[in-house]
């Protein structure tokens, strides 16, 4: 018997992870980790968490089986967690849940956060308003007019929205002014981190919030007749894929499956598929994994249709997990991700978050290849309501686009 | 002993602090940034800060990400650097070279560190590493003589500044505040206080940055830091002129100030 690949503590996974940060940093990373470390053995802790994931979230989340969108995969049989449920529409809420609570504990009253699709910056906002904490979010320009509903949404919430206008314009340059605005007042503000990806604690600490999704999953799949032959779930910085893996990551017989952004194609290089893609490692946001680079160790811009799936990184687990093997990551272009999200409307009468219709496409790839005999799990990690506009353009559906 | 310390020891000796000045290679191309460096020497820069422009510069200010942006979209390279090291160094002031971690790392740390030498460069500042995971870096620079400049920041703690002083050499780089670069209205009350504390942890040069503006701001600095390190003031005599002659001009009356404030300190 092997070691457990479990709840692994960090901050290294393998040769991933770390700390990479301005000294000015250190401290308040000290300071949480030290924090997260009390909570987690602190019952009191657990104990809140878990009321706030019962009567505010809604978990456990269920599960639903898709059998008219699997009549499309090859026939598998296709089971649905339904993050997508969730209160405020998406995994994150789990992580910001967690990550609020220990900023009440830290004695801080502000927080922070970035947002690509808005679905973090929406869960923050929300967990800002439930304990009375003040709210910013950094959002890139390009995203604010991708995903303006969301941008409502979170000023309804009472949070401050901060469009940022510096280099891409998108999630990668959010999560540089929070880290600005981090250091600027550190003192009050506690940096709610959307994925799990950054500088530890944060990687395995997004993980430990997330793992509920893959611990539901399991005894839910063992009550329909046995684990699934494989998880699916998209990446982004990888929070929802880790936090529904890690419950499967001892159970050697089920295949892990990530699905980056493949954008436009991985030979278009108008991509967010770091890992697919082939990517160098490198260090990006405060630690090392595989990132999208030019031979100067700058980075690429990302490009997909999914603003929660276009990021340059990969959280450093991820990379782990590829590299040792143990998980398999894939490309799922634009086309094959709405592809998905049409099917899953039109057959199961679910609108999925486009983020999480890259997952979906990788189960319709995976069940033709696999046959009837397979049982495919997929995290449906977002409901897509944010993005019925990006949507209704693909489709063509708008009355008239105005140039 | 290195070229570097020479001149910080030598500007002590003369009862003042050192005027380093920062600009990034590459703005508005790499041979008007080298000529840009060079200027800042005739002016009264004692020593320059090389600065590679990156693409995600989370401790930097809207005035130093604006010439950096612009500088990498005109293609500037990691290699440009030695490029303007050479010139700082031709023109008799000691260079280091800023960088965050990546572009060093996927340059190669021991090419990195070659290239430096052969350029003629004194060390690095590295603004986002910290001794903790620098372990690579250190043992390149160390065999190959460079000094390795640690930030420390008002939130460090003791510990962290004794940790931080005992693996940084050339100088401790203080920041004043805690926050990004930038022109600043003021410079942060905490500077003074952390000068004396990484003293206390025992530095023997400590220079501070961020937010210094002003000949004014120089000359409070100069009062109790080795080293007074300005970046955004000069960035910005370079943004606001596209004439080379009008913006080497702006940039020589600006470095005249703060030369004239390190030398009214004490
Ligand atoms: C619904 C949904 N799924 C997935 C993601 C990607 O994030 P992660 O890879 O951390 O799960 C996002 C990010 O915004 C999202 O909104």
């Amino acid at each position: 018997m092997t070691e457990s690949l479990q709840a692994a503590p960090g901050p290294y996974f393998g040769d991933f992870g770390g700390r990479f940060v301005p000294e000015a940093l250190v401290a308040a990373l000290d300071e949480l980790t030290d924090a997260y470390e009390k909570a987690k053995v602190d019952p009191e802790f657990e104990r809140e968490l878990t009321r706030l994931a019962r009567d505010y979230t809604g978990r456990p989340s269920i599960v639903t089986e898709a059998p008219r969108f699997a009549a499309h995969a090859g026939g598998a049989r296709i089971i649905l967690k339904r993050e997508d449920l969730n209160h405020t529409g998406s995994h994150k809420i789990n992580n910001v849940l967690g990550q609020a609570l220990l900023t009440k504990r830290l004695g801080k009253t502000r927080v922070i956060a970035e947002t690509g699709a808005g679905q973090h910056g929406v869960a923050s906002a929300t967990a800002a308003a439930l304990m009375g904490l003040e709210c910013t979010v950094y959002m890139g320009e390009e995203d604010t007019r991708r995903q303006a509903l969301n941008v409502a949404r979170m000023k309804l919430l009472g949070a401050t929205v901060v469009p940022v206008t510096s280099g891409s314009r998108t999630l990668k340059d959010a999560i540089n002014e929070t880290y600005r605005d981090w250091v600027a007042n550190v003192e009050t503000t506690n940096y709610l981190f959307g994925t799990a990806a950054g500088p530890h604690p944060f990687p395995a600490m997004v993980r430990d919030f997330q793992r509920v999704i893959g611990v539901e999953a399991r005894a839910q799949m063992l009550e329909r007749g046995g684990l699934p032959d494989a998880v699916i779930a998209c990446v982004g910085g990888g929070s929802n894929a880790i936090g529904i893996f890690d419950a499967f990551l001892d159970d050697s017989d089920v295949r892990l499956i990530g699905c980056e952004a493949g954008g436009l194609g991985l030979e278009s290089g108008h991509h967010a598929a770091t890992i697919a893609g082939g990517a160098r490692a490198g260090v990006l946001h405060g630690s090392r994994s595989f990132i999208l680079q030019d031979a100067d160790g700058q980075t690429i811009e990302s490009t997909s249709i999914s603003a929660g799936l276009d990021y340059p990184g990969v959280g450093p687990e991820h990379a782990f997990l590829a590299d040792i093997g143990r998980a398999e990551y894939w490309a799922v272009t634009d086309a094959e991700a709405m592809e998905a999200f049409q099917l899953l409307c039109r057959t199961e009468g679910i609108l999925p978050a486009i983020e999480s219709s890259h997952a979906l496409a990788g189960a319709i790839k995976l069940g033709r290849e696999l046959g009837p005999e397979a049982t495919i799990l997929v995290s449906l990690s977002g409901r897509g309501d944010k993005d019925v506009e990006t949507a209704a353009r693909w489709f063509g559906m708008l009355p008239e686009e105005k140039a | 002993m290195t070229f570097l310390t020479d001149r910080l020891d030598a500007a002590r000796a003369q009862g003042r602090a050192a005027l380093i000045g920062y600009l990034p290679v590459g703005y508005p191309d790499v041979e008007r940034s080298a000529r840009a460096m060079v200027a800042m020497v005739e002016a009264g820069v004692d020593i320059v800060e090389v600065g590679v422009p990156y693409s995600d510069p989370v401790l930097d200010g809207a005035t130093i990400q604006q010439a950096a942006e612009a500088a990498l979209q005109r293609g500037v390279r990691v290699r440009d650097a030695f490029t303007a090291v050479k010139a700082v160094v031709d023109a008799g002031a000691p260079a280091v070279v800023m960088s965050y971690a990546n572009p060093i790392f996927q340059y190669g740390v021991e090419r990195f560190a070659d290239d430096l030498v052969a350029a003629g460069g004194s060390g690095v500042i590295l603004p986002d590493l910290t001794p903790d995971v620098a372990g690579e870096w250190l043992a390149a620079a160390s065999a190959r003589g460079l000094e390795t400049i640690f930030l420390v920041a008002p939130s460090s703690t003791q510990e962290r500044l004794h940790y931080t002083v005992a693996h940084t050499t050339g100088f401790v780089y203080a920041a004043s505040l805690m926050g990004v670069t930038g022109e600043r209205a003021s410079v942060g009350a905490a500077a003074e206080q952390l000068v004396a504390d990484t003293r206390a942890a025992g530095a023997e040069r400590v220079c501070v940055g961020l937010g210094v503006t002003t000949g004014e701001h120089a000359r409070m600095v100069g009062a109790y830091a080795d080293g007074v390190i300005v970046g955004s003031a000069l960035v910005r005599c370079l943004l606001e002129h596209e004439d080379e002659d009008d913006a080497l001009a702006a940039l020589r009356v600006k470095v005249a100030e703060l030369a004239d404030g390190v030398r009214s300190a004490r």
